[in-house]
C-alpha cells in the first residue's frame, strides 16, 4: 500500500462484528497499549543513547496498531512469534515493562535474565516464543507452533509476524510451501514499513502489485491491511485467524506500517533514505495511536483530559522501569553457564554422565 | 537370549519402541514415510504408525528442521532424518541459531527436544557435498549434543536415549555401517538404552590406546587385531559413542593405563574431535604421555570421488598401524 493509497479515503472498519463486540473499556484499553508501547520505547531510546544498553535497539514506534489490533484478537490457543522489533508484540501479550526492561538493560531481573537482549524476548506462559535475531529464521518455527496446535487436536492459530525485508529468505519461502501443504494454522503478518533496513521495497522486492500476492503461487489466502487504523487490522485479522483455527488455512497478511526511527537506533543513514516530508507525513497523517485517540473521541467515549492521562500514566511507568532496571543486579559469571542444557539445568541422572561443558 | 540385528535395523527397533512409548514422538524428513526410508531405516513405520506419526516432507530442510524445533518449543518430540547430514548446510540457521540457542537467549524459559539423525560418512562416491562429517561442527555449539554409535546395539540405545533427552540432540550414523551385524539385546530383557556422554572399552589392551567414534571404531578394532598379530603390540580400543557429552574421565583413564594414543576421526583434521580430544589429554593427562598423541583423520582435503583412492583419503586399519608403529 502506497502513501498515495494510505491517503486516499479508506473504509470504516468499526462496525464489523470482531470490533462491534469492543465495550467502551476495551477500546480505551488497546489505546493504552499502543501508548504504553510507544512510552516504554521513548524511554528506552532515551537511556539507550545515554549508555545503559548494549547492541541494538529497534523501534517499533509507528507500528503500534499492528502487534495490538492482531494480538488483541488473541485466545488461550493462540501463539505469537516475530524477529527483532519485538518490544510492541511483548507488552501486547502482557509482559510487564520492568521484566522487558531490564533486559535491555542486560540485569538479572530481565524476562531473559540477561541473556537475550532487545531482540530476543521471550513469555511462553503467554504463548510469546520471541523475539528472533535472523531475518526471516523465526518463520519455520511459526510453522512448527502451527504444527504442534494441530498435532495436539487445539483449535488455535499461530501469528508470525515478518517485516518486509524477510520477505526474500528462503525459510520464509519453505515456510509458505509447507504451511499450505500441511494445512496448518499459521498467520503471517508481514508488518510493511516499506523499508529492510536501508533499501526500500520497491529496491529490494520483485512483485506484483503487492507483497502478500505472492501467496497466490502457494495457493494460500492474503489480504492487505492499513496498519495505521486499529478497527481495520482487527477486522480484517480475525477472518484470517478464524480460517486458521477452523480450517487449518493459512494466510499472509500484508499490513502497511511506519516506523518513524530508524531501522535501529544505529542507523546512520535514517534520515537519508527516506524523505523528511515522507516520515512527517506519517506522523501527522497516519499515527495509529493520534488517530485511535481521535476516534475514541469522536465516538464520545474517551475525553481528551482522559487520554492524557492515560498518557502521563504510561509514561510513569516506563520511567519506573527504567528505574527498577537500573537498580537491579547484573548476571554474574556463574549465570553465564546456566540455561544452556535442560538437562544440566535440572540436574538430571543424564546430566551427570560425560562432560557438557569443555572450560577447563 | 542373544540375537543380531543390523545397524539399521536396531535403529528402526529403537526408533519403533519409542513411537510406541509416547505419542508426541514424530518421525519427519524426506522419504521417511511412503518410500520407507532412502536407507530404509524407517521401513515399515508408516505402514504401522500411519501418517500422523510417520511425515513425509519436501526436499525443504530449512522449513520442516525448523518447523519439528517450533513444535518442540510445544511438546511435540520430532525425530527428523536428514538424508545426509551433508544437507545440513540448507538448514544451518535452523540448527545451531534456533535449536540451539533459544533456550539461552530465552533465560531457560524454553526448551527443544528434537532428534536430527541421518548418515554423516565419506566413502561412498558421493562427492565432497555429500560426504560432511560434521560430528565436531555441532558439538562446538553449546546447547547441542551430538553422537556418533559404531554397533548396532550403540545405534539403538543412543537414538532412545537421544529421543527421551529434552535437549536437542543430533545423531550421526553411517551409511557404511546400516548394513553391519551385532547383537542387540531381545527388547523382553528390559529397555536397552545407552546413556548420552557414557564411552565404551570396545577392546582392552595394555601398550596403546585408540580412540574413536563412528565407523573409525571398526577400523580402530580391526587394526588392533593387526597390531596383536604382527607386530605384538596389544592395543585399547574406546569408543566414544558420544561426541557432546563427552566421557572425558574414560578417555583420560586409558590413556593413563597406555601412556601412548592414537586419535582415530573421520573428521577432518583442523578442528575436529580429535583436535578436542587431543587438547584435552594435554592439559590433564600430559604426565602420564611417553609419546606425542598422534592422529589419523581424513586427509585434508574436500571428499574425493574417485573409488579407486577415496577409501585412502579415510582414515581405515593400515594407516592406523602404519601411524601406531611410528610411536616409539
Amino acid at each position: 500500500m502506497s502513501t498515495a493509497q494510505l491517503d486516499s479515503p479508506r473504509l470504516d472498519f468499526a462496525g464489523s462484528a470482531v470490533n462491534r463486540e469492543l465495550t467502551p473499556e476495551r477500546k480505551i484499553d488497546l489505546l493504552r497499549q499502543m501508548i504504553r508501547i510507544r512510552r516504554f520505547e521513548q524511554a528506552a531510546l532515551k537511556y539507550y543513547n545515554a549508555g545503559k544498553m548494549n547492541g541494538f535497539l529497534h523501534l517499533y514506534i509507528g507500528q503500534e496498531a499492528v502487534a495490538t489490533g492482531t494480538i488483541s484478537l488473541c485466545g488461550e490457543n493462540d501463539h505469537v512469534i516475530t524477529a527483532y522489533r519485538d518490544h510492541g508484540h511483548a507488552l501486547a501479550v502482557g509482559m510487564d515493562m520492568n521484566s522487558c526492561m531490564a533486559e535491555m538493560y542486560g540485569k538479572q531481573t530481565g524476562c531473559s535474565k540477561g541473556k537475550g537482549g532487545s531482540m530476543h524476548f521471550f513469555a511462553p506462559d503467554k504463548n510469546y516464543w520471541g523475539g528472533h535475531g535472523i531475518v526471516g529464521g523465526q518463520t519455520p518455527l511459526g510453522l512448527g507452533l502451527a504444527y504442534g496446535l494441530k498435532y495436539l487436536g487445539r483449535e488455535g492459530c499461530c501469528l508470525c509476524y515478518l517485516g518486509d525485508g524477510a520477505v526474500n529468505q528462503g525459510a520464509f519461502h519453505e515456510s509458505l510451501n509447507l504451511a499450505a501443504l500441511f494445512d496448518l494454522p499459521v498467520i503471517y503478518v508481514i508488518e510493511n514499513n516499506g523499508y529492510s533496513m536501508g533499501t526500500s521495497q520497491k529496491r529490494s522486492s520483485a512483485y506484483r502489485g503487492c507483497l502478500a500476492q505472492r501467496a497466490e503461487a502457494y495457493d494460500m489466502e492474503w489480504d492487505v491491511i492499513d496498519g495505521s487504523d486499529l478497527y481495520e487490522v482487527r477486522a480484517k485479522t480475525h477472518i484470517a485467524m478464524e480460517r486458521a483455527r477452523k480450517e487449518h488455512r493459512p494466510s499472509i497478511l500484508e499490513i502497511s506500517t511506519y516506523r518513524y526511527y530508524g531501522h535501529s537506533v544505529a542507523d546512520a543513514n535514517a534520515k537519508k533514505y527516506r524523505s523528511p516530508e515522507e516520515i512527517e507525513n506519517y506522523k501527522q497523517n497516519h499515527d495509529p495511536i493520534t488517530l485511535f485517540r481521535k476516534r475514541l473521541i469522536q465516538e464520545g467515549i474517551l475525553t481528551d483530559e482522559q487520554a492524557d492521562q492515560i498518557s502521563k500514566e504510561a509514561a510513569e511507568e516506563a520511567t519506573a522501569a527504567c528505574r527498577f532496571a537500573d537498580e537491579s543486579p547484573a548476571p554474574t559469571i556463574p549465570d553465564i553457564m546456566t540455561d544452556v542444557y535442560w538437562e544440566t539445568d535440572n540436574q538430571t541422572p543424564a546430566s551427570r554422565i560425560g562432560h557438557h561443558f569443555f572450560n577447563d | 537370549m542373544s540375537r543380531t540385528l543390523t545397524y539399521r535395523e536396531a535403529l528402526r527397533e529403537g526408533l519403533d519402541e519409542e513411537l510406541a512409548r509416547d505419542p508426541n514422538v514424530v518421525l519427519m524428513g524426506e522419504e521417511v514415510a511412503q518410500y520407507n526410508g532412502a536407507y530404509k531405516v524407517t521401513e515399515g513405520l508408516w505402514k504401522k504408525w500411519g501418517d500422523k506419526r510417520i511425515v513425509d516432507t519436501p526436499i525443504s530442510e530449512a522449513g520442516f528442521i525448523g518447523m519439528g524445533i517450533g513444535a518442540s518449543m510445544l511438546g511435540i518430540r520430532p525425530v527428523m532424518e536428514l538424508m545426509f547430514w551433508s544437507f545440513h548446510s540448507v538448514a544451518f540457521d535452523q540448527l545451531v541459531n534456533n535449536a540451539a540457542c533459544v533456550r539461552y537467549m530465552s533465560g531457560g524459559l524454553i526448551n527443544c527436544p528434537i532428534v536430527m539423525r541421518g548418515p554423516a560418512n565419506g566413502g561412498t562416491g558421493v562427492g565432497a557435498t555429500h560426504s560432511h562429517i560434521p560430528e565436531g561442527l555441532f558439538a562446538a555449539f553449546p546447547g547441542l549434543k551430538v553422537c556418533a554409535p559404531a554397533t548396532p546395539a550403540d545405534a539403538k540405545g543412543l537414538i532412545k536415549a537421544a529421543i527421551r533427552d529434552n535437549d536437542p540432540v543430533y545423531v550421526m550414523e553411517n551409511t557404511l555401517l546400516y548394513g553391519t551385524v551385532g547383537e542387540v539385546p531381545d527388547p523382553s530383557e528390559g529397555d536397552h538404552v545407552v546413556p548420552l556422554g557414557l564411552a565404551d572399552l570396545k577392546r582392552v589392551g595394555s601398550d596403546i590406546s585408540l580412540i574413536a567414534h563412528g565407523r573409525s571404531v571398526i577400523h580402530a578394532l580391526a587394526a588392533a587385531e593387526t597390531l596383536q598379530a604382527e607386530h605384538g603390540i596389544s592395543a585399547e580400543v574406546l569408543d566414544l559413542r558420544s561426541i557432546r557429552p563427552l566421557d572425558v574421565d574414560a578417555i583420560l583413564a586409558t590413556v593413563r593405563k597406555t601412556n601412548r594414543v592414537v586419535l582415530v576421526d573421520e573428521s577432518k583434521p583442523f578442528g575436529g574431535v580429535s583436535a578436542m580430544v587431543a587438547t584435552l589429554i594435554q592439559e590433564h593427562a600430559f604426565d602420564y604421555l611417553d609419546a606425542p598423541i598422534k592422529r589419523v583423520c581424513t586427509l585434508d582435503a574436500p571428499a574425493i570421488y574417485s573409488h579407486h583412492i577415496e577409501h585412502l583419503q579415510l582414515p581405515n586399519p593400515s594407516r592406523i598401524v602404519e601411524k601406531v608403529l611410528t610411536i616409539k
